[in-house]
């Protein structure tokens, strides 16, 4: 997993609350054994009029002039609910996604950004409002420095809370797997002691 | 210090709890399946690191494969492909499977309990996020992703934050003919789609006490479509009564040893809550979703609601929008909305005893003469080879399919359209399963969740009806 200090980005702000993994991406592209070959089909159907993916649909905000090459994306509460599918922040990811700002997330979808890279960052109500009426006015460039956990375009500065673990995570890059490997006397001796029905 | 049930079962499995890394969890039972579990093998291969305890891991096949057909090229050359590599995978890391007309094969959330995999006590995940319907044996289950599937394969643990305890009581007994998914469609309609995002619910109260185990999977099941990590219901002797004797349950003086255990695993009394929700069971009736969220969701007798009827900004724009793909007007009748689909089945409602609902809906009609709608196709899709087995003893295949229905091979099927059983953009679809969002069913498709007996009684009359009429 690669490292993330700081991040100076685009927004694109997808105003909808309950955006599902089902519209992140839909159940047509799921047949993969790779992780790649996703991004191409991020919000497939919201984004293309054809279900072949060759005539994008102009109403959808990702197709806008203004936001190509955005690589912040801002949306409303309860984003990533529904299905566990991984392939979802893994289309995220690989259309150019590297922070998603929202009020708040479904809990699976969230600890799958942590676990692949994607910083997922919470903030209230009322700066996400903020956030919306500059990125929808004007084009908004945000820095998201995971040092200072803040999040800045030189006049609105918002900070963000990360759990202690994910944080460090992030930062380091770390190998999740390998650094539970490093625990197994652990997990050994738990298992010697579980009852003969476990 | 008292404890609720959520707190036993956390204790039971911290490994580790060290400052500064999320408590490291160990797990008894992973369930996979073809989606979400190739990327995970296909990294233990590149890191050459052995999957730890394959006994611990069963595998099936249900979430593309065709219900028409045993043959594992009959759902096309992607779903083949997947099928094939999880056949593969199970090989080379020394699981066992459930493949394509095994005895044992059903959606994996059906197939668990129904083999006594699942037990109470226990710590189950699984690449999907209803894995929250083994909570019903008082089982802490939870969906995981990708990357968490291949942690659980090389360590058999899992890292996790401990969550927040909501305690759902439904006092008092449901009126007859209120089914265990009215029960769960009404919770999500009082907390909507994220009311319990960060926590565990446990689910509690006389109402739910006088559930089935089936009927309990079908409220646990839905946890995830109001935010919860996991649903719980404390075991007692029903559970015990359901589990005694099933394949993979515990046997003899274990089993003794076993339900002395479990007879633990309750919440104590005094112990506190972070969020209580109180719902009487004799307010609760027939629901049916209107919108494209399960929180969207409305007593049979009611209207559509308007955007007006909202006064929070973000749910009055939803339920314009909601309203715009569903083709609805505010302020119709949910017992106008006419449908021309109905999908009986999903691991929220295709155990034997949703078809037995169903099917009793369905013979009562064909005492007056009626049969399925002329405009209606409808599908029942059993959630496993036993399931499908026991239908077929207690002959209520005959009682679907001389009525109309078309009778199918276990699956997910139609739940969410990753093999052929898909919706045409506009159909209309009285739908058993648990998800309502946007083209789950098929691009453009609309879907009403609805008990069996409503989408029994939808596919003969056309529309919705009130059976308490």
């Amino acid at each position: 997993m690669e490292k993330f200090t700081t991040h100076t980005g685009l927004v694109v702000p997808l105003d909808a609350a309950n955006v599902d993994t089902d519209q992140i991406i839909p159940k047509q592209f799921l047949q993969k054994t790779e992780r790649v070959g996703f991004g191409q089909h991020l919000f497939h159907d919201w984004r293309y009029l054809d279900d072949e993916g060759h005539q994008a649909n102009p109403e959808f905000i990702l197709n806008y002039p203004q936001y190509q090459g955005a690589s912040i994306l801002l949306a409303r509460e309860n984003f990533g609910c529904g299905s566990s599918r991984e392939h979802a922040p893994w289309a995220i990811q690989e259309y150019g996604f590297k922070v998603v700002i929202a009020p708040s997330f479904a809990d699976i979808f969230y600890g799958n950004c942590i676990n692949i890279g994607i910083v997922p960052v919470r903030l209230p109500e009322e700066q996400i409002n903020q956030l919306f009426d500059t990125a929808r006015d004007a084009g908004l460039t945000l820095t998201v420095d995971l040092i200072n956990n803040t999040i800045t375009n030189g006049e609105l500065t918002f900070s963000f809370e990360l759990d202690n673990f994910h944080q460090y995570c992030l930062e380091q890059g770390i190998d999740s797997v390998g650094w539970t490997l490093n625990k197994l006397d652990k997990i050994q001796s738990y298992e010697d002691k579980l009852p003969a029905w476990q | 210090m008292a404890s609720t049930l959520y707190d036993k079962l956390w204790q039971r499995h911290v490994i580790e709890e060290q400052a500064g890394e999320t408590p490291l969890l160990y797990v008894d039972r992973h369930l996979i399946h073809e989606v979400t579990s190739p990327q995970a093998f296909a990294n233990l291969r590149f890191h050459n690191r052995p999957l730890r305890r394959p006994e611990r891991t069963i595998a099936t096949m249900d979430h593309n494969i065709s219900t028409r057909s045993i043959d594992i090229n009959a759902a096309g050359e992607g779903a083949a492909n997947q099928l094939r590599t999880l056949e593969k995978n199970c090989k080379e890391f020394g699981i066992k499977l459930f493949g394509m007309g095994h005895k044992n094969q059903g959606i994996v959330h059906v197939m668990g309990p129904e083999l006594g995999l699942t037990l109470p006590g226990t710590v189950i995940v699984c690449g999907d996020s209803h894995t929250a319907t083994h909570g019903a044996f008082g089982a802490l289950a939870f969906g995981i992703g990708t990357s968490e599937v291949e942690h659980v394969f090389a360590t058999q643990t899992l890292r996790q934050t401990k969550a927040k305890t909501m305690k759902i009581e439904v006092k008092g007994k449901v009126a007859p003919g209120i089914s265990a998914k009215d029960i769960i469609l009404a919770i999500i309609g009082k907390t909507g789609s994220a009311g319990a995002t960060g926590y565990v619910v446990e689910y509690c109260g006389e109402a739910i006490e006088a559930l089935s185990m089936e009927e309990r999977m079908t409220v646990c099941n839905m946890s995830i479509e109001f935010g919860a990590k996991a649903g719980l219901i404390a075991p007692d002797q029903t559970t015990f009564n359901y589990l005694e004797g099933r394949e993979y349950a515990p046997q003899g003086d274990v089993w003794q040893q076993a339900v002395e255990d479990w007879k633990t695993l309750k919440t104590d009394d005094g112990a506190v809550f972070d969020h209580v929700l109180t719902l009487e069971g004799k307010d609760i009736k027939a629901q049916v979703t209107w919108g494209t969220t399960p929180g969207q969701v409305i007593e049979v007798d009611a209207v559509v609601p308007s955007p007006d009827d909202f006064t929070d900004p973000v749910e009055k724009d939803s339920c314009a929008k909601a309203l715009a793909y569903m083709g609805l007007e505010a302020g119709t009748k949910i017992t106008d909305i006419e449908v021309n689909n109905v999908f009986i089945g999903s691991c929220t409602n295709s155990r034997i005893e949703d078809l037995r609902a169903a099917a009793s809906i369905v013979e009562s009609y064909a005492a007056q003469g009626k049969k399925c709608s002329d405009k209606v196709t409808a599908i029942v899709v059993p959630g496993s080879y036993q399931v499908k087995e026991q239908a077929e003893k207690e002959g209520l295949d005959s009682i679907f399919t001389r009525a109309g229905f078309e009778w199918r091979l276990p699956g997910c099927s139609m739940c969410l359209g990753m093999n052929d059983d898909r919706l045409k953009p506009g159909d209309r679809c009285a739908s058993t399963s648990n998800r309502n969002f946007e083209g789950r069913q098929g691009r453009g498709s609309r879907t009403h969740l609805v008990s069996p007996e409503m989408a029994a009684a939808a596919a003969i009359e056309g529309r919705f009806v009130d059976l308490s009429e």
